[in-house]
């Protein structure tokens, strides 16, 4: 599960001593059960992508509590983190792909830093590749991808090692209609199998086609929940 | 499977060398073994420097440090005490005094190549009255009370003198030290510069990779992980440069060897020549660099992404 009490996120020096100013997000405090979902709406500079990287780990709260998949993370030790990063998967709006490596070896990659073996890698990323729609560009580099493509990759990335919480960042921003439904298809039956998932959009259509409670975020003040 | 035409064992298992951080063009490939090369060429010769000033001590201590020199005025006069001539019963006592190992009178042709250079080609024929030159080769572990000996000596055949190398070698045998110590100062200085200089290109690796880095990170890399990939390149780079730069230090250091040969070694038949007897342990010795080296940088390497990483949450 998911619990946030009172989280703020600050950016800067900390010279203001955690004070108010310089806060991007303030008070948060929300929570989302085991399996749950959750879209995560608000304008731009609302405050969506910092309340991610709080979610994945990419910051630390700078005041409250935050528990994530059970964790005590503002109070975790950096070592702590390492595990539990390996349970959450990331879709990332600008995709964050390994620019070097081919789109198998970037699928595969969550699974070789978990340790798994390359037999197993192999028959995982292969079907996993197939699901998305890419087994034919397996050795291709993600430059040499459309957008759409590399989204696939990021997604492919994010659910291959089956973690307990995804974090998407507008999904389906470079997907068409078909692919997005296909995708918002998967999440739910990951949802279904007990995976808690926050999807962040603006895309209205989506939440009409899934409803589902939504946090919504208000210059960095969450104003909504449910 | 067969929808898509793919087949599972087109797929490329993870190669030994998978380099999932692209550090194989990030990490200085070419910058970083030549400057490694530079430091390991200048620690061979800083090596080679301090064993040449350890085997001068040496070859000072053991040498000169272990010899007398006594002359013995009217050397065939008859002796003060007891029978024979002066320098016979000098000689008498020498070898039966604690301490002394040999003692060998210098013969007249000896004397003559000796006194040749001040005296001219027939430094005999001149009739000076040339004392007589004993050389004297002390016990190595054993104490001499040098004036004691005099005294001893000047009874038989008064006016001998007895000329020990203690306060010149003394002197020497300093020298000797300081230039070791120097020699191994500056074997340090090249290290940490080498360090210093793994450690640069370290970072910059580290910014080149830092989005991978981060990336990395996220899916949940330890720093352990990522700390490894980099030390294993630049024990790899590191490795390289050492192994240049001591095989470019090798005709050198086998030249400066055989000239300091004669001031560090004596030469005695069936032995190793001079030469051979100092380039051989430096030889050894050289063999240390490129593993030291590979040490130092995957060392570094380790250090420095440790510690840039503990900028990440």
């Amino acid at each position: 599960m998911i619990r946030f009490h009172e989280v703020g996120l600050s950016y800067g020096d900390g010279a203001d001593g955690g004070g108010e100013t310089g806060l991007v997000l303030r008070n948060i405090s929300f929570a989302v059960p085991s399996g749950g979902f959750r879209w995560l709406l608000g304008p731009s500079g609302a405050g969506k992508t910092s309340l991610l990287r709080l979610l994945y780990l990419a910051a630390r709260p700078s005041r409250g509590e935050a528990v994530i998949l059970g964790h005590p993370v503002h109070a975790a030790g950096r070592r702590d983190l390492v595990e539990l990063r390996r349970r959450i998967g990331v879709v990332f709006q600008d995709f964050r792909l390994l620019a070097h490596l081919s789109v198998f070896d970037n699928v595969a990659l969550p699974l070789r830093l978990a340790g798994r073996p390359e037999g197993q890698i192999r028959a995982d990323v292969a079907e996993m590749l197939r699901w998305v729609g890419l087994a034919g560009r397996m050795a291709a580099l993600p430059p040499t991808l459309s957008g759409g493509e590399q989204q696939r990759v990021a997604i492919a990335r994010a659910v291959i090692n089956r973690p307990d919480l995804i974090l998407a960042d507008e999904p389906t921003g470079n997907l068409d209609e078909a692919q997005a439904e296909r995708l918002m298809q998967l999440l739910a039956e990951l949802n279904r199998l007990g995976t808690s998932i926050i999807v962040a959009t603006h895309q209205t259509a989506l939440l009409a086609r899934h409803p589902a409670p939504a946090l919504r975020l208000d210059r960095g003040r969450l104003v909504g929940d449910g | 499977m067969a929808r898509d035409g793919v087949r599972p064992r087109e797929v490329r298992l993870r190669p030994a060398g998978f380099d999932e951080l692209g550090l194989k063009r990030a990490f200085a490939p070419r910058l970083l073994p030549l400057l490694v090369a530079a430091m390991a060429f200048l620690a061979a010769l800083t090596l080679v420097g301090m064993l040449a000033a350890a085997g001068l001590a040496r070859h000072w201590r053991e040498g000169a440090g272990a010899s007398l020199t006594v002359q013995v005025p009217m050397p065939d006069a008859p002796a003060a005490t007891g029978a024979g001539s002066r320098a016979e019963a000098v000689l008498t006592l020498l070898r039966a005094a604690p301490g002394i190992a040999a003692a060998r009178r210098l013969s007249g042709a000896e004397l003559d190549a000796l006194l040749r250079p001040w005296l001219g080609a027939t430094p005999g024929a001149l009739g000076l009255a040339v004392p007589a030159v004993i050389t004297v080769q002390r016990a190595a572990a054993a104490p001499l009370d040098e004036a004691a000996l005099t005294a001893r000596l000047a009874a038989p055949a008064p006016g001998t003198l007895v000329e020990a190398a203690a306060p010149w070698l003394a002197r020497l045998a300093a020298l000797a030290r300081s230039l070791e110590a120097l020699a191994a100062l500056a074997l340090v200085i090249v290290g940490a510069i080498a360090a210093l200089v793994i450690a640069i290109a370290t970072r910059a690796g580290l910014a080149a990779r830092r989005e991978a880095l981060e990336i990395v990170h996220g899916l949940g890399a330890s720093d352990g992980y990522i700390a490894a990939r980099f030390a294993a390149r630049a024990l790899f780079l590191a490795a390289i440069g050492g192994v240049s730069g001591t095989l470019a230090a090798l005709p050198v250091v086998v030249l400066l060897t055989r000239l300091a040969a004669p001031f560090t070694a004596l030469a005695a038949p069936g032995r190793l020549s001079p030469a051979d007897a100092v380039a051989l342990p430096a030889t050894l010795w050289l063999a240390v660099l490129p593993p030291a080296a590979a040490a130092i940088g995957w060392l570094t390497a380790e250090i420095t992404v440790r510690r840039w990483l503990r900028r990440l949450p």
